[in-house]
């Protein structure tokens, strides 16, 4: 068990709580670095696509976890990341530039999508913005000049001032370049005055509101954040698949991001991680226990789709903060061996909630 | 002539919607809560409805009604298995939940001997038939989607008007509290609620069924169905109905006149222009949440 002690206000800005936090990060960090050498190509291509997920998984959390919007269309910005990084590089972009303005169109998509979220909300909103990653995904299929429609597109290899990151490690290494800032800043953006607005508004619209927090600025502000975080995930993944097609980003893409988030732990930058982790590791365990499994199920083509949904509502039924709550759970057992309850993170019921009062 | 031959086919369609639609706003008037899995309901009602003609040689009237008394049990146990234990969680939880067990559906009927992820003909009597209607041409399926839309639609309105259970529920789906003081047993009647969707659902697939063939992803139309339910109003019956008609018809006109590629999102475009003209649907009442 650690007490912490505060004994300067710097304490209280420090990312890094205590110095086993930076010991425990900073060893995270370096089997980071040092994972192409020795994991070997497969697995690095597998942590590529981990990074990659993650760096998706911030940004719906962003919006999702923290602002308490729901989006089932946010496949459509990584499609929009995806298709402008490809078609940057293509007319000999340098990779960050059109990184930059990958990031930069998502986000500008994000804030037309973000308009009507303004004046709906709840399922409204999910119905909007699955509406909005249809549209975008029957645009990329039929915008064929660009596109390249649903023959798809091939994207060129990343070239950063001269240098072709196009081998596995050294994209790797720009991945995790990448999702490390995106990281840093989410946890920036978290602990600023937006990121706090931002979970104000989560936790109540309308005592965010009488506390003066501009709801309109606020939501749009999160929708263009969480679209631009994603659109540069997207556009890591097109040069990782070094091919993209439409069906990529509909509506499967969008339940897989939400799967993720959810089943990582809603309302964590931990959850991000772990939803990816779970998201990339979990098909390759599907199929290691097939061959276990009886042939009736085991070859059945909706083997991971049961898989997944068991999951997700086993983690919705009995453990809605996902991997991460489970995660604390088992760190606060050891912390505080001997004398754990189980009644520790019980759960509070809510009362019902009624939006309808006449 | 053409118009109106584009209008029935949009109705025949609009009409599926509809049903689908009319599942959503059962629950959503019931519980507030929005059962995304309301289109694999409808295809494991079809696929159940197949089964039993499959596996038990049974004509398809007595597979009908078995499959929507099973399915509307199944419904029933559904909500005291799986959605009561979570109730008085955030909206986004049940959402979640019904995501998910719309996986689970979709997953274990590829599992099921007989479905895989083959598409199968549910042979259905009238298959095949075409009424001519003074120039009009309306195949017997179009036919029997939009007539027994009609009926269910009026079974409804009577069953809200004029039976107890009707009133309870609507009292219920009013003020849960005070229809708890006044004796309803509210719990019981959103079990009920959710049963009565399933059952509703059931009719669509196997109504849907001689058109689209029964298939594992047919129930992704439940999409479809979600930009009927709010173009109408979220929360109102005769809206969802209406609804699904005018994203039906829409979709039709947009597949005549519209390059192609427009008829698969033109429900999209219109809920989202709804949405940013009248938020709360056609039929939709204006609720501001107090403090």
């Amino acid at each position: 068990m650690r007490f912490l002690f505060k004994t300067s206000y710097a304490q209280d800005w420090r990312l890094a709580r205590h110095g086993g936090q930076v010991f425990w990060y900073g060893l995270l960090l370096a089997a980071l670095l040092a994972a192409p050498w020795v994991a070997g190509p497969y697995w690095t291509s597998q942590l590529t696509f981990v990074l990659i997920y993650a760096i998706a998984g911030l940004g719906l959390m962003v919006l999702s976890g923290y602002t308490g919007l729901l989006s089932i269309g946010h496949a459509s910005f990584l499609g929009v990341g995806a298709y402008t990084q490809a078609v940057l590089t293509s007319h000999g972009w340098p990779f960050p530039a059109a990184l930059v303005t990958a990031a930069g169109l998502s986000a500008a998509v994000g804030v037309v999508v973000g308009l009507p979220a303004l004046r709906v909300k709840g399922i409204y909103l999910a119905v909007a913005t699955l509406a909005f990653g249809f549209i975008v995904e029957e645009v990329m299929a039929r915008w064929e000049s660009v596109t390249g429609g649903n023959s798809g597109l091939s994207v060129k290899a990343p070239d950063i001032f001269g240098f072709n990151a196009g081998g596995a490690e050294a994209f790797y290494m720009v991945v995790l370049a990448t999702c490390l800032l995106v990281t840093l800043g989410v946890l920036n953006l978290l602990r600023s005055s937006t990121g706090r607005a931002f979970i104000a508004i989560r936790d109540s619209e309308i005592s965010a509101q009488s506390m003066g927090i501009h709801l309109a600025r606020y939501k749009t502000m999160s929708f263009a954040l969480s679209a631009a975080i994603v659109g540069i995930a997207g556009a890591l993944y097109a040069h990782k698949l070094r091919f993209i097609s439409p069906e990529q980003f509909g509506i499967e893409q969008s339940l897989d991001l939400l799967l993720l988030v959810v089943v990582g732990g809603l309302g964590s930058v931990h959850g991000a991680f772990f939803g990816a982790i779970f998201l990339i590791t979990m098909p390759q365990l599907i199929a290691m226990a097939k061959d276990w499994l009886p042939p009736a199920i085991g070859q059945a083509a909706g083997l991971q789709a049961l898989v997944f949904g068991a999951v997700l509502m086993a983690v919705v039924m009995f453990e809605p903060t996902g991997l991460y709550g489970r995660w604390v759970k088992w760190r606060t057992y050891l912390e505080l061996f001997p004398t754990y309850r189980r009644g520790m993170f019980r759960r509070q019921r809510a009362f019902q909630k009624s939006e309808r009062v006449r | 002539m053409e118009i109106v031959q584009l209008l029935i086919s949009g109705a025949a369609l609009g009409c599926i919607y509809a049903l689908i639609a009319l599942g959503f706003v059962l629950i959503y008037k019931a519980t507030e809560t929005v059962n995304f899995a309301q289109g694999e309901m409808m295809m494991l009602g079809a696929c159940v409805g197949y089964l039993l003609m499959l596996w038990f040689k049974l004509p398809f009237i007595w597979a009908a009604l078995v499959s929507v008394a099973g399915m509307a049990g199944f419904g029933m146990l559904l909500e005291r298995t799986v959605i009561r234990p979570i109730l008085g969680q955030p909206q986004f939880t049940v959402v979640m939940l019904t995501i998910g067990l719309g996986y689970i559906t979709r997953g274990l009927v590829t599992m099921l001997p007989g479905i895989g992820t083959d598409t199968h003909v549910l042979d259905v009597p009238y298959k095949g038939e075409v009424w001519n209607l003074g120039g009009l041409v309306l195949s017997a399926e179009q036919g029997s989607i939009i007539g027994l839309t009609l009926v269910l639609c009026l079974l409804l309105y009577l069953m809200f008007k004029h039976t107890k259970l009707g009133v309870a529920m609507q009292a219920s789906s009013q003020n849960q509290l005070a229809a708890y003081y006044m004796g309803i047993p509210v719990k019981r009647l959103n079990g009920v609620v959710w049963g009565l969707s399933a059952g509703v659902a059931t009719i669509a697939g196997l109504l849907l069924a001689p058109i689209t063939f029964v298939h594992v992803n047919m129930g992704f139309i439940g999409l479809k169905a979600f930009p009927a339910a709010v173009v109408g109003g979220f929360g109102s019956l005769p809206g969802a109905v209406v609804g699904g008609l005018v994203i039906g018809i829409v979709e039709a006109f947009a597949g005549f006149y519209l390059p192609e590629g427009f008829k698969d999102i033109a429900a999209y475009v219109v809920v989202l222009a709804m949405l940013v003209v009248k938020p709360n649907g056609l039929f939709g009442e204006k609720l501001r949440k107090k403090v």
